[in-house]
Order: structure tokens, then sequence, then C-alpha cells
């Protein structure tokens, strides 16, 4: 594989990162173990013992790991709508984070459906799924579409990686045997031969194509699971809509965030550069104002029509003395601040975005919360329980493990890729100061 | 050969009845599950299959009935009862909150004191309205969401109206519980405790037993004594005869001491499903709380003080 100065020299700054495994990375790797660790006796406690020790009940029969499945799927489907647009248009910015965006995407479409099999009561009858399909079901939508997906985006990935891969394979790096052999069956032979260049191009392009409308529909499914029930705050046309831009919306958070860490850890500014950041602020900007605009429609209609059934639900929402206050925090977190700081040429920083970032994607973590728990929380029959745990939902020890153990295999796989691949991709990248518009219009033209 | 296959169907047919009634030497007769309601002084002979393998002639007298056995196949439990479409109407001017219903099921069903598939609320249904006790099972809808929503067809309508759960199907998604409207599933979040006696059962959806943890259970209108011409426990434990259950193709039903026209029932009493713009079709009817015959508070002054809690905010409200 032939690279251009640019590219080599990129290639040259990243070589120690996926040559060696230094220290920290032992530190974090092993502390992330230990959270997982952690939340594998939960999971035996939960086996062992049953559904009884999560705080789920009769009444609130989905709670944490639903929140999580929903805000991991979630970040998937930005990740690949995100990486599909780059590649699509060719921006040239997009070039040194699609690589980020494409393994936020595979990475959380594995850990995200393990929380849904969390919520499982028999995981032992999980081939009933595949034996005894039933199709009118929304939650065999989910099925299908998630594993279409899951082979869409790891296809994507790898797609986009076998140039990758063969420079590594051509590089002499100075790792064990096993994986430059890896490389090696990885890169499948690619030589950057003029036939095989247009065949990667092909077919990179088709999966753009593909994934893009795919992840559209399976957030779509994922937010019906949810849309097609008769309850209220659930049972709402927009649902899919809304969903799907919730999850574009907390990715590009995510993705923001991902980059921070990784310009911090790698020192990669040069490749991450303040323009990123700045870019990729307005599109969370432009989304933080879709997702306000969808949330508030959605309150407003719920109160402004005020069916007894909605009403509940909404007073549930907005009383101070129930949910108020969390729903006050995540709007204002999730929606006005990114908004104000991405606005205010002051704050307009990577510092400062990547903090609204963080505090966007936690609260719109905190709206899958509120989307799921009070809901279910109000049937249309009063309850007239007794007891507390049937009534008011309230998460158990296991339940927090298992979401820090999920968080932490998320940011273990991160951590573990991306010493095995550069961060920053190498055979596509392109010096963008030099790359002047006449040029980018004929490589177009010429595609 | 011809006389083999005689026996052969001769013990096919033993068989079919063994499913009704076993002997009582049979391995799983114990005195819990069985009752002597048959106990009738007509001396019938019954032939029967020995553990031996040799065909014996019993007095009728001296068999045991065996209850919650599973008498038909996995797909007939399926199917349902051919020709039935069965109704319930529940006169809420009759309740008193007795409980004696709830009691009645969860023996029957062998489920713990606060699993209740059959519950009794108290409805206010605006703030000048008077209350009144509303008793409230599976509504078995005929255009069920808890069967649309479920991946593996564990949970399904059948031709004779009723929808079941099959729990070893089930795989514990519990999406049903969140499509159901009115709250009426119920989940197995331990280990279901059941009594030895019928631990081992065969497991039909026609009679529920034995349950299984990380599995969804609920009301299932009792078609294991439909099939044997007897009505739901619940039905039968009322001392008001509160419920009607019948049969809509039969435009009968009955509250154990009086059986009347169904439709002629819903006619006169205005009987309405509740909820009914949720488009679910219930297959239960109430009659309006009209002429009482109890005041509210009959159903609550004598309450234990765990369920007289339940209703305190509207029975005593401000206290």
């Amino acid at each position: 594989m032939e690279l251009n100065s640019y590219q080599q020299e990129a290639f040259n700054y990243q070589r120690p990162n996926i040559e060696k495994f230094g220290k920290k990375n032992w530190m974090w790797t092993i502390f992330f173990l230990l959270w997982i660790a952690v939340g594998g006796y939960a999971l035996y406690l939960q086996i062992a013992k049953g559904h009884s020790v999560t705080g789920m009940r009769d009444n609130v029969v989905w709670g944490l790991f639903i929140v999580n499945f929903i805000f991991f799927i979630g970040l998937s489907y930005a990740g690949a709508i995100i990486s599909g647009l780059l590649h699509l248009f060719h921006v040239p910015w997009g070039k040194p984070i699609i690589r980020l965006a494409q393994i936020m995407t595979v990475v959380s479409v594995i850990v995200g459906p393990i929380f849904i099999l969390l919520c499982i009561g028999r995981l032992d009858r999980l081939h009933h799924l595949f034996i005894y399909p039933r199709l009118q079901s929304p939650m065999t939508w989910d099925v299908l579409a998630i594993l279409t997906y899951l082979v869409g985006s790891v296809l994507f990935l790898y797609m986009a990686l076998i140039k990758d891969f063969a420079v590594y394979r051509d590089a002499k790096l100075n790792i064990p045997k096993w994986r430059q052999k890896l490389y090696k069956i990885l890169a499948i032979g690619y030589r950057g031969g003029a036939s095989q260049k247009r065949h990667l191009i092909i077919s990179q392009n088709l999966l753009a194509i593909i994934i893009i409308p795919l992840s559209i529909m399976v957030s779509s499914i994922l937010s019906w699971v949810f849309g097609m029930t008769l309850r209220p705050g659930w049972h709402s046309t927009i649902f899919g809509p809304y969903f799907v831009l919730g999850a574009l919306y907390s990715g590009t958070g995510v993705l923001i965030v991902a980059m921070w860490g990784y310009r911090k850890m790698y020192n990669l500014k040069d490749y991450f550069t303040d323009k990123h950041f700045k870019n990729l602020g307005y599109c969370m900007m432009v989304l933080a104002a879709g997702y306000g605009y969808f949330t508030f429609s959605e309150y407003f209609t719920s109160w402004f029509g005020s069916a007894k059934w909605d009403s509940d639900v909404i007073n549930k929402l907005f009383n101070t003395a129930e949910y108020g206050w969390w729903t006050f925090g995540a709007n204002v977190l999730g929606i006005l601040l990114p908004i104000l700081i991405v606005a205010l040429p002051q704050t307009r920083k990577p510092k400062w975005i990547t903090l609204a970032a963080f505090l966007m994607v936690f609260a719109l973590w905190v709206k899958r919360y509120l989307i799921i728990v009070p809901t279910l929380e109000t049937p249309a029959l009063p309850m007239q329980d007794i007891r507390m745990e049937y009534v008011k939902y309230t998460a158990t020890w296991p339940e927090w493990a298992l979401t820090f153990a999920g968080i932490a295999t998320f940011l273990l796989c991160f951590t573990l890729f991306s010493k095995f691949v550069t961060v920053v991709p190498v055979s596509d990248l392109e010096d963008s100061n030099q790359v002047t518009k006449s040029e980018a219009k004929t490589e177009v033209e010429k595609r | 050969m011809i006389q083999e296959e005689k026996i052969d169907k001769s013990r096919r047919d033993f068989l079919r009845t063994a499913a009704v009634a076993t002997v009582v030497t049979a391995a799983c007769g114990s005195a819990v599950c069985s009752c002597s309601s048959k106990n009738t002084t007509v001396t019938e002979k019954v032939r029967l299959l020995s553990p031996d393998g040799e065909i014996v002639e019993i007095d009728s007298a001296y068999l045991n009935h065996q209850e919650h056995m599973a008498i038909v196949s996995k797909l007939e439990a399926r199917q349902g009862i051919a020709g039935k479409r069965f109704v319930m109407v529940v006169d809420l001017a009759l309740c008193k909150n007795a409980r004696k219903c709830i009691t009645a099921c969860q023996k029957w069903h062998y489920r713990p004191e606060d699993t209740e598939w059959l519950t009794v609320k108290l409805m206010k249904d605006s703030e000048k309205a008077a209350p009144y006790w509303f008793p409230k099972q599976c509504f078995h809808c005929d255009n069920p969401p808890c069967v649309k929503v479920c991946p593996v067809d564990a949970t399904f309508k059948r031709q004779d109206g009723l929808v079941l759960i099959d729990n070893e199907r089930c795989i514990g998604c519990k999406f049903c519980m969140a499509a159901c409207p009115y709250s009426t599933r119920v989940f197995n979040w331990d280990e279901p405790e059941m009594p030895f006696s019928v631990q081992n059962l065969e497991y039909s959806p026609e009679t529920g037993i034995p349950a299984k943890v990380g599995t969804v259970e609920k009301c299932d209108f009792c078609p294991d004594r439909a099939r044997e011409g007897l009505l739901p426990p619940c039905v039968e434990a009322c001392p008001n005869g509160v419920f009607y259950f019948g049969d809509e193709n039969e435009d009968t039903v009955t509250n154990g001491s009086e059986t009347v026209s169904f439709s002629q029932l819903i006619k006169d009493r205005a009987a309405y499903r509740f909820l009914e713009e949720l488009g679910t079709k219930p297959r239960v009817y109430y009659l309006p709380p009209k002429d009482r015959q109890f005041p509210v508070e009959r159903g609550y002054e004598n309450l234990p003080d765990n369920l007289k809690a339940r209703f305190k905010d509207i029975m005593e409200p401000g206290k």
C-alpha cells in the first residue's frame, strides 16, 4: 500500500499507539474489567435469585436495562448515520472522524442488546425468538432489524478498514507474529490496484447508502416497541422521528466526547482539530433545536389536550414532588445548554463544547428514563397497592452495577479498538489544508 | 389381531378417561390436589388399566377426582373449546368487596396471597362521583394488545374467546405486560412456591399449573373447569352472585344461582365495557352500580389494616 507523504506522516505519528500497550492502557483495561466483574456478579445474582433482585415489578416491568438499551442503540444509529453521510458526501474535514463514528456504531450495537437480554426473564428460551417468531410483534421487528443492522455496521466498518489493514501489514510493525498474521488476513490481499480500489469504493458507497435508511428504520422500530402500546407518553405518532433525532443527537455528543478523549490521550490535535469540534458543535446545536422542538410538541399536545390518562403522566413529569426537577434539568442540560454554548463565540471552544456534549449525553440518558419509567408508573387503573416497590420504581444495586458494567464494556472496547487500529484512518486521509475546492470538485466528478 | 386391536382401542379410550379421573392408587393421587366431590352412591363399574398392565373393573365410588390435569393436548389448548364464546358479566351493584373471589382464585391456582389475578379496585370516576367496588379479571379482549406484541406466540387468542399464556414458551420479555392497559398480567419475579403435589403435574396453558419463574401469568377463566362443565372458582365463591359466566353463542350466563339470557341482561342493565375507547373489545361486561345492595363502606370497614391502606385515599380522604 502506498501512502502519500501526508498519510505517511499520519501513520508514523500514530504508529506507537498500535504498537505498544502502555502502562496507562493496562490500568484502564484492568479498571474496566473490574467494573465488568462487579456487573458479572450482579448478573449471577439475577440469574440465581430471579429478577426480584432488580427494582422492576409488575407495574414498572422495564427499568434501567431498557433505558440503557435505548441509550446505547441510539449511539449506534447516530454513528452509522454520521459516518454514512460523511462518507457519501466526501466531506473533506470528516475523514479523520469517520472511524471514530464507525467504532461507536459497532461497539454500541454490541453493548446495547446485552441490556435487553438482561431484561428477559428466561434467557434459556432465547431461541424461541427464532423457532416461534411472530411477525406481528414489534419485538420481532426489533430483533430482525438489530441483527441486520449489526451485520451492516460491522461490514461498513470493515470495508473502511481494509486499506488501513493493508498499511499495517506492509509497515513491518513491531508487534507479535499473530497480530501481523491477523492484519494480513484482514487485509484480504489488498494492494491498492485500480480494480481493487474501484470495487472497494463501490462496496463502501453501497453500504453507506444502505446503512443510513437502515439505521433510521431500526431506530423507528425501537421507538415502536413503545409507540405501538396504548400507554400515554408512548402511544404517539411522533415517536419514530423523535427517537431517530434523539439517537442522532446523543450520538453526536458521544462522538464529540470521544474525539476529545482521544485527542488528549494520543495527542491528536492535528487531526481532531478545533474545526472538528466547531463543526460537530454546529451539528449538535441544530439537532438540539430539533430535539427541543419534538420534546415541546410531545409535552405540549399532551398537556393541552389534557385527556385524563395523558395528564396523569404529564403531571408526574412536571410535578416537582415526583420527576419535576429531573424533567427540568434534563431539558435545560439536554437542549438549552448545548445551543447556548455553541451559539456564543466565547464558549465555542473544544473544551466547552465537550463539556456541553458530555452533560447533554447524560441529560439524554435521563430523558430516556423519563420516557420509560413515569409512563409505566401510570397505569389506567388505580394501582391501589401498598407494596411501595410495586408503586414506584427504584433501581437496585445490581441494576446499577450492570449499567456501569455496560459503560465499562463500551469504554473497554473503545480502548482496545484504538490499540488495534489507528484512531485516525490513514489511507483515506486528505490534507484538508491542501485540498482546494476545485480539486475536491474534480474528484467528486471522477467518482 | 382384531382382538388385539380392540384392546388397543379400549386402552386408548381408557387413557382418555384416565385423564379426567385417575385411580386412587396412581402415583399422583395425593390428598392435597384431590377432592372428594364425586362421591356418588350409584355404583357404576369402570374399566381401568392397572399399573401392572391389566384391565380391571372398579367401582366408580373408589375413584378420586384429579384436578389440574392437562386433559387436552397442547394444540387443543391453543385452539380452544369448539363452539364456545366465553363471556363474563360483572354486576357492580352487588359487589361489597367480600374478597371471596380473590381467595378462591388464589386457592385454585395455588397463588400466594399477594398475587391477585383477580383483584377488586375501589373506583371513583370523578371528584363528586360515589366510589364503588370494581372486581377485575382478565378481560380476554377480542382485540388483545398483549397478544399482538408477543414475539413468540406464547400468549394467544383462542376460538372460544380466551386469551391464554403458554408458560413453557414465554421468554419473559414482559412486552405483554407493558402493552396490557388493564394491568392484568403478573410476572413471576421469583421461583413460585407450589405445593409438592402439583409441582410435577404436566403443564397445560389451560391449567396454568405449575407456575414458572421468569414467565408471565394471569387470569385464564379456568378453561380446564369449563371443559368439565364447572364454573370458575371466583364465580362459585362470590356470596352475592356478582359474576355471571357463560357462553355468548348459547346466549346464557349464570352466577351459580340464576341463569339468564346474556343479551337480555346486558340490554336491561345497560352494560358497558371498561375503557371501550381503547378498542380492545373486552369480553367482560360491567353492569353499572345502580340501586346498590350494599353501602360502599361495607367492603372497607372489616378489612384488615394492610388492605384498608389500599383504599384509604378514597374512603378516608384527608386522614
